[in-house]
């Protein structure tokens, strides 16, 4: 007779623990084939509330950390991922009904895509920054910052999507709540726990599971989050309502984008859209 | 602690700039296509806020109007900016930025009679920033492809400016919009129409090709129009937080690109170590300047316990010798407040001040009897709470708290939805570069304040905005990146 497997419970990941949805509501996740993969948690207004608040408190430790520190923590993310890449070929191939040659694919471009953002961290403020000669006596440099808290609503690709949305957010120093994708959403909470063993901060990523229609508004509409990707939304009259209410506190919006390639190299953009520029003059005299 | 008796320092015998050298019309068109045309709406009248003298009747644009200006604006961007080589375009804006140093005692003078503003700051401030700032974007026309942004315009950009630097905003918007290959509708603030409406005349005198800038003017209304246009590529507004949070819905969906500089409350630190007299100095152009009319006014002075005392004391002395009065004299540091409605809603705030219990203090000076006017006033015993030290009061008023720790006064300074500027006093290097660092705001001014440059980004976090205005990072605001 042969070994009951121990099935895992697919649980949120929220300041750097598993909780369930405070809710108590879970709902079914079909395999490509229609046939049941697990139970997801449901994640409710409160949880979303939750993991605003981890958000928050991880900003201030994640932000100030070195630009060095970053980079390590975010490659260490690609090394753990590397070394759990067969979990997460089996799980893409059972989640999408992919080939494994394309599980593969995608499974070596999210690592690779770790690694290139993760290189990012000490580079963007000398690429996106600079020195401004003003006409006068005084010392004038404009650096990037992060804007802090972003919301994030991921796109279908279970993994590579994910990655590309959360990696460029994280590297720069923001902290993240991302709602992922309704349909496929376990390979993220299997990220968690990637996440969760490469010495990133607990409340720097959050992920939520659940339905988007119902947790994205109220992150739209939350006024201790500073910016919201809109990327994975797919209802163009949900995207508009998410966009409007984030002109509550004027969130940083990045519009969808339904046709973005995920395989293709990024550009700067998805890192610079949730960059502040501060500039600091000082005089120069003696 | 004594109060400092307010006298004059000095007697200075009036020193009128003369206003023959500007000709103001009875009325005025919009200016569309290269020309001043009539218009199809109403008119509203602009006054002179220091003496209420109505200066003329400008035409307000409706709907058909802004549409006329978009259809003016889109034709050009098609048949010839857009076209146009970068090196051709700079030249352009480099003759306007020479036809505004030429014409800058102009621009100068009725800009103080149409805002108010002291006459020492539109000559020495406003103007030649102006000036500065089409001459610094003149030469990026030709240098995109080296900004990091990529070189390819969105097309007509939709501008609405407000009324505290009407020239200064105006050339914040269109010097960079002209230099990425964009062409402009630009509707200056219906108090402030008029050195707009100069700028027009200096565009034709430029031979700049009709249609690439057009100025409606008009009230809110004409603001909507223009923003939800659907022809509109890019938004760009300063003026309130709550004008621009509905330019944010009204956008929603669509693929405008906006940018947004909005209110703010600044914190301007003063440690015990600082050079006082420097310190008293900057706080006093940080309120002052302008009538206070400044988005990033350092409007909440923070200062060490240990100072207190001293600082308010040097600051009260100072306060008392602001000249205040005819915008035009060369010796006035505080002129008029730019409008009825903004000096009712000045006076309001700091009733809401004494009613919540902090202490107004106010420099003794006699308020001229016509115009509107409001005195260099400050509160101090003010918390954190009170209205005076969370809403932007857009005037000469100055809400005073204290702290102990460069902790406490991090937590105080930030703890605002604004994030525009900040200052910071002190004498210790390695404390200014930790508390830049900490404070979330878009321009940090160390040992100096309201300090502007064309090079230089302007812009703020959180409710103040988004998007920066200056600089090589002005630019991004008017391309579509490098990624596209």
């Amino acid at each position: 007779m042969s070994r009951i497997d121990v099935r895992k419970t697919y649980k949120l990941y929220i300041g750097g623990q598993f909780p369930r949805s405070e809710s108590g509501r879970s709902y079914v996740v079909n395999d490509a084939k229609g046939r049941l993969l697990a139970n997801a948690a449901q994640a409710s207004r409160k949880d979303a509330r939750d993991a605003v608040v981890a958000a928050r408190a991880a900003f201030g430790g994640w932000s100030t950390r070195t630009a060095y520190n970053r980079a390590q923590v975010v490659y260490r993310i690609a090394e753990v991922l590397e070394g759990r890449r067969e979990q997460f070929e089996a799980e893409l191939r059972a989640a999408e009904g992919i080939t494994a040659a394309k599980a593969r694919t995608y499974v070596d471009a999210a690592i690779d895509r770790l690694v290139w953002y993760a290189g990012w961290a000490d580079k963007i403020t000398q690429v996106v920054g600079n020195a401004n000669p003003v006409a006068g006596p005084f010392f004038n440099l404009s650096t990037p910052e992060p804007s802090g808290v972003i919301a994030v609503v991921a796109p279908r690709g279970a993994l590579l999507g994910l990655v590309s949305v959360v990696a460029p957010l994280i590297i720069t120093g923001n902290t993240v709540v991302v709602i992922a994708s309704e349909d496929n959403p376990l390979t993220a909470i299997t990220l968690g726990e990637v996440m969760a063993t490469s010495d990133l901060p607990g409340g720097v990523v959050n992920v939520l599971t659940g339905s988007q229609a119902e947790i994205a508004p109220w992150l739209a509409s939350h006024m201790d989050v500073n910016g919201i990707d809109l990327t994975g939304v797919e209802d163009a009259e949900l995207a508009t309502e998410l966009e409007v209410s984030a002109a509550d506190n004027l969130k940083r919006v990045r519009r969808p984008a339904p046709d973005t390639d995920w395989l293709a190299e990024p550009g700067l953009d998805r890192m610079t859209q949730f960059l502040e520029t501060k500039t600091v003059w000082h005089p120069i005299g003696v | 602690m004594s109060t400092p008796t307010p006298t004059n320092v000095f007697e200075y015998a009036p020193a009128p700039e003369s206003r023959a050298i500007v000709d103001i019309k009875p009325s005025y068109g919009l200016f569309i296509n290269g020309e001043f045309v009539d218009g199809n709406g109403t008119s509203f009248k602009t006054v002179n806020p220091a003496t209420e003298e109505v200066l003329a009747e400008v035409a307000e644009a409706n709907d058909a109007d802004v549409d006329e200006a978009v259809k003016a604006a889109r034709r050009a961007y098609t048949r010839v900016w857009s076209r146009m080589s970068g090196a051709e375009r700079a030249k352009y804006l480099y003759r306007i930025a020479r036809i505004i140093q030429e014409r800058g005692r102009e621009l100068a003078v009725l800009e103080s009679i149409d805002n108010g503003k002291p006459i020492k700051e539109s000559r020495d401030v406003d103007v030649p920033i102006v000036a500065a700032h089409f001459f610094y974007y003149a030469g990026w026309a030709d240098k995109l492809k080296y900004s990091g942004y990529g070189e390819t315009p969105l097309g007509v950009a939709g501008q609405v400016i407000p009324w505290n630097f009407p020239l200064l905003m105006l050339a914040w918007k269109i010097a960079p919009a002209l230099a990425c290959g964009n062409t402009v509708v630009l509707k200056p603030a219906e108090t402030t129409p008029l050195t707009a409406l100069l700028f027009a005349e200096i565009c034709q005198q430029a031979d700049l090709p009709p249609g690439v800038v057009n100025i409606v003017t008009g009230a809110g209304e004409t603001g909507r129009a223009i923003v939800s246009h659907p022809d509109v590529d890019k938004v760009a507004f300063t003026g309130s937080t709550e004008v621009g949070k509905a330019i944010a819905r009204a956008v929603a969906g669509s693929d405008k690109k906006v940018t947004l500089e909005l209110g703010g409350k600044a914190a301007n630190i003063v440690f015990d170590d600082a050079p006082l007299d420097q310190a008293v100095e900057g706080i006093v152009n940080g309120i002052f300047f302008n009538q206070g009319h400044v988005c990033c006014a350092g409007s909440r002075l923070l200062v060490q316990e240990s100072v207190a005392d001293e600082v308010l004391e040097r600051l009260k002395r100072r306060m008392s010798t602001l000249r205040m009065g005819d915008p035009l004299d060369k010796n006035t540091d505080v002129g008029a407040i730019n409008s009825g409605e903004q000096l009712k809603r000045i006076r309001e705030l700091s009733e809401v001040g004494d009613a919540e219990g902090a202490e107004r203090w106010e420099v003794a000076c006699d308020l001229p009897t016509k115009g509107f006017w409001f005195p260099p006033t400050l509160f101090t015993g003010v918390s954190q709470a009170h209205r005076i030290a969370r809403e932007e009061i857009f005037g000469p008023v100055l809400s005073v708290l204290t702290f102990r720790t460069p902790s406490e006064a991090v937590e105080k300074a930030n703890n605002t939805p604004f994030g525009l500027s900040a200052g910071v006093w002190t004498d210790k290097g390695s404390r200014i570069l930790s508390m830049a660092n900490r404070l979330r705001a878009g321009v940090v001014w160390a040992n100096t304040f309201n300090k502007f440059d064309p090079t230089s980004p302007f812009g703020g976090y959180k409710e103040s905005g988004y998007g920066r205005e200056g600089g090589r990072h002005g630019l991004e605001a008017y391309l579509k990146g490098a990624d596209q």
